[in-house]
């Protein structure tokens, strides 16, 4: 059964996304260059997700002043990160569920799970979050914070990348 | 729109999404289809098998995967009342550009009128 990618939506914003044209005239595609339990793998997520007391939390006050924008910044997500030491910051989302257990949006121990049992090469040291609101077009993302991240996962040697917008 | 910047740079990327319909519209590569509330693509809280389940998806797209625009949607349905899921995910006030949007319709109303 596939899945109903409307189950949750607000129901104003239905209409919208089913009359959607397609955005991109060509498919992109990377391929592995190997086996999954070999790689490095890296996580990304767009919920806001910080670490508290190492990092500033994403600019809501500006965006509560310019409904329109939202924080193109993103923050490093270590892969030693602790629980307590997470908090989100994000106005588009109930955050609660991220301060009980933010492996729902960044799932940081399942992915060292799989490290742990050979399923992946391992973790990247390094993983990233964004925030998910973003000004029509995403520039920024685009031209700047897209390619920097890019670089980064590179100078790691880093395969691939799951990325989970919330 | 990052999958694409990242993927169009050489690394292989799989998203997991709950509006996979959406992903298809953007041409990735690979997607995982979740029917689960905004906020959690992974599952619930310290559910360690369901979100074990959505990650494994992935990492089966990156093994079997051969051609861009594949898809695998992962066959859980939310254990939570479908009504209570829909209002819990959302933010207790409305977020900025939704009373935004809505200070425009009012105002456009009254021109109107």
């Amino acid at each position: 059964m596939p899945v109903d990618s409307y189950k949750f939506l607000p129901r104003s914003f239905r209409a919208s996304f089913e009359r959607m044209p397609m955005q991109e005239e060509t498919p992109v595609w990377a391929p592995l260059p190997l086996p999954v339990k070999e790689a490095q793998v890296a996580l990304m997520t767009s919920a806001g997700l910080y670490v508290k007391g190492r990092q500033p939390p994403f600019d809501v006050a500006r965006e509560r002043e310019n409904p329109l924008w939202g924080d193109p910044t993103y923050r490093v997500i270590p892969r030693d990160v602790r629980q307590e030491e997470v908090a989100a910051s994000h106005l588009h989302l109930n955050t609660r569920d991220f301060y009980v257990d933010f492996n729902v949006a960044l799932p940081m121990a399942r992915f060292l799970e799989l490290e742990a049992e050979g399923k992946v090469g391992r973790l990247a040291d390094e993983s990233y979050s964004f925030m998910g609101f973003q000004e029509r077009g995403c520039a920024e993302w685009r031209t700047h914070y897209g390619p920097e991240v890019v670089r980064r996962l590179k100078d790691a040697g880093v395969h691939a990348l799951v990325l989970a917008p919330a | 729109m990052l999958a694409r910047v990242i993927e169009e740079a050489g690394i292989a990327t799989v998203t997991v999404t709950m509006m996979p319909d959406l992903a298809e519209k953007h041409r990735l590569s690979r997607v995982v289809g979740v029917e689960f509330p905004f906020g959690h693509p992974f599952g619930l809280p310290n559910d360690v098998r369901m979100q074990r389940t959505v990650a494994e998806a992935a990492l089966r797209l990156f093994a079997e995967a051969t051609e861009p625009e594949s898809r695998l949607d992962v066959d859980i349905a939310w254990p939570i009342d479908a009504a209570v899921a829909y209002r819990d995910w959302q933010p207790a006030e409305p977020s900025p550009v939704v009373a935004y949007n809505a200070r425009m319709r009012q105002q456009a109303e009254e021109r109107g009128s």
